[in-house]
């Protein structure tokens, strides 16, 4: 389980990124979090992920209090990250990234099923590099394998959609599918897609740095869908949430 | 054969024990193993040290092993060695030159190699360089490498230096004939007070002709380095000179890459990019559970392989 705790991130100029955010995220489930450009949410992911380091607030992983702990930490207590936009590599081939994240060597036939997951044939990309060869839309699909790679605990895709072609993300939304069945970590994504919304146990709609709705898809889809958000000033509310399961 | 000797031998060339083919072993300026086989034939210099290797047409496939070392402080080892490869010749040459120190005074390998590939000749040639021992005095390591290129000719040059060489400069030259082909891979690693230059200077002589020069390198500690580069296109032809370079700690590096376009048809490109370690790959590794140490290391590993 994830808590959030009166999470709060300032830039050094004192702009409020991230503002007293309260939130419970429970095991195994599949939670989207949605809202507007700029509303906070890939902040939200990267204090989650330990890539930026909150103002105030904690945040407590399985019962443990990670606020102080680095990336690293948090990588081996089991928190993935894919990022919104993946770095290339020179020198570093998709086989040896897939097997860093593993944190293990793996077979012919894993590789082809991390790949085959984001809609990749292993045979044509495991020995290729993570450079500028790669499409934009290659390298985002193997950022999203790597992070399949780790099978870890807590795991956050970012816009995992944005750059891949549509039959791409038509398997990818599969493989989300899939994995929440069979994979007993929760999986965090920040999405705006529909087809992604759709599937997900429970929706937060982050804006203006705030938590403005969180629940059940059922209770929230709707309300996205009737364009409320878009009428509304995202500065009115700050629900904080906790989903229940 | 000294053991140091021994322990360069494997570093640098992959020797450890017989080996099968061609070779000419050289030890503090010293011949100290020559095998010739039936279509490479190796024969001492007269006028200068060094040797002349004559690969005939019929060797296709084999591999000739030409290491150079020097085992202790105070050799200045200089040689001169002419690579004759015939018309349609396809070999490998291992190279390579170790330097140990273990006293105050210098220890430097200096070769001057020539290269003249007849017509549909092709050549990988690979090259290490290593300098090993504590002692104060310098490990040196001074290349120059000459090369013409026949018609349809190819080179492939690999060369690779990680550690421990106090100094090098190296300087390559090639001249190109029609559909000829000249293909570098450089990969370097200086820390400590280490200086490092590297001078490539290719005329595209010949129509069609086409080199691609890639050096990649990292500078740490307070080392120093220099990558110089001049393409000229004298024909229709194709040149890429790209220099990458990650810096770490005080390192220095300077990219210089030039090119001269004297025919309409010429097309040169170069690339230089000169920087740290990029902040967006050390957190991608660390994400993956990787210390910021070890992300760098591995980097580092990956841009040098």
């Amino acid at each position: 389980m994830l808590k959030l705790q009166h999470l709060a991130w300032d830039l050094p100029d004192g702009e409020e990124i991230i503002k007293d955010i309260d939130l419970t995220i429970p095991d195994g489930k599949l939670i989207v979090v949605t809202g507007p450009n700029g509303g906070g949410k890939t902040s939200l992911a990267k204090l989650i992920a330990g890539i930026e380091t909150p103002s105030s607030g904690r945040i407590i992983f399985d019962g443990h209090d990670i606020t102080d702990c680095d990336i690293t930490q948090r990588a081996r207590l089991g928190i993935a990250y894919a990022f919104q936009q993946p770095v290339r590599f020179k020198g570093i081939t998709v086989r040896d990234l897939l097997e860093l994240a593993a944190c293990a060597p793996l077979s012919e036939e894993a590789l082809c099923h991390l790949l085959g997951n984001v809609g990749l044939c292993a045979d044509e990309y495991i020995d290729r590099e993570m450079n500028a060869s790669l499409s934009g839309g290659e390298i985002k699909r193997i950022e999203i394998a790597t992070v399949l790679a780790r099978n870890a605990r807590l795991s956050i895709f970012d816009e995992p959609e944005a750059g891949i072609d549509l039959w791409s993300f038509s398997r990818l939304v599969d493989t989300f599918e899939e994995l929440r069945k069979t994979h007993g970590g929760t999986l965090l994504i920040i999405s705006h897609q529909e087809r992604i919304l759709s599937i997900a146990d429970a929706i937060v709609v982050v804006a203006d740095g705030r938590v403005r709705q969180a629940g059940p898809r059922q209770e929230i889809l709707p309300t996205l869908l009737s364009d409320a958000l878009s009428t509304r000033c995202p500065r009115s509310q700050n629900t904080g949430g906790n989903i229940h399961e | 054969m000294n053991n140091i000797t021994g322990e360069l031998l494997r570093t640098v060339a992959g020797i450890d024990g017989p080996i099968q083919g061609a070779y000419n072993i050289r030890e503090d300026g010293q011949c100290t193993g020559r095998q010739s086989t039936e279509h490479i034939r190796i024969e001492s210099k007269i006028t200068e040290p060094g040797i002349d290797i004559y690969i005939s047409s019929q060797a296709q496939g084999e591999t000739v092993y030409i290491p150079a070392c020097v085992s202790h402080s105070g050799v200045d080892d200089l040689v001169y060695n002419d690579f004759h490869v015939a018309e349609g010749a396809d070999v490998v040459i291992i190279a390579g030159c170790g330097v140990h120190s273990d006293g105050q005074e210098e220890a430097r390998h200096n070769g001057i190699h020539r290269f003249f590939l007849e017509k549909e000749a092709h050549v990988l040639y690979q090259e290490k360089h290593i300098g090993t021992g504590g002692g104060s005095g310098a490990r040196r390591i001074d290349p120059v490498t000459d090369i013409y290129l026949a018609e349809g000719a190819v080179l492939e040059m690999d060369t690779i230096q990680l550690s421990g060489v106090d100094a090098s400069d190296r300087k390559t030259s090639a001249t190109l004939s029609s559909r000829a082909r000249f293909v570098v891979r450089e990969r370097l690693l200086t820390d400590g007070k280490e200086t490092a230059a590297t001078d490539f200077t290719v005329a595209l002589d010949g129509e069609d002709s086409g080199v691609d020069l890639i050096s990649r390198s990292v500078a740490k500690g307070h080392s120093r380095q220099s990558y110089r580069s001049t393409i000229i296109g004298n024909h229709r032809c194709t040149g890429h000179s790209e220099c990458d370079a990650i810096l770490s700690e005080e390192g220095s590096v300077v990219a210089l890459p030039a090119l001269e376009a004297n025919h309409p048809d010429a097309q040169l490109i170069h690339e230089a990019a000169i920087g740290k370690i990029a902040g967006e790959q050390l957190l991608k590794l660390r994400t993956l559970g990787l210390t910021e140490q070890q992300a760098e290391e591995r980097i580092i590993a990956g841009f040098l392989k």
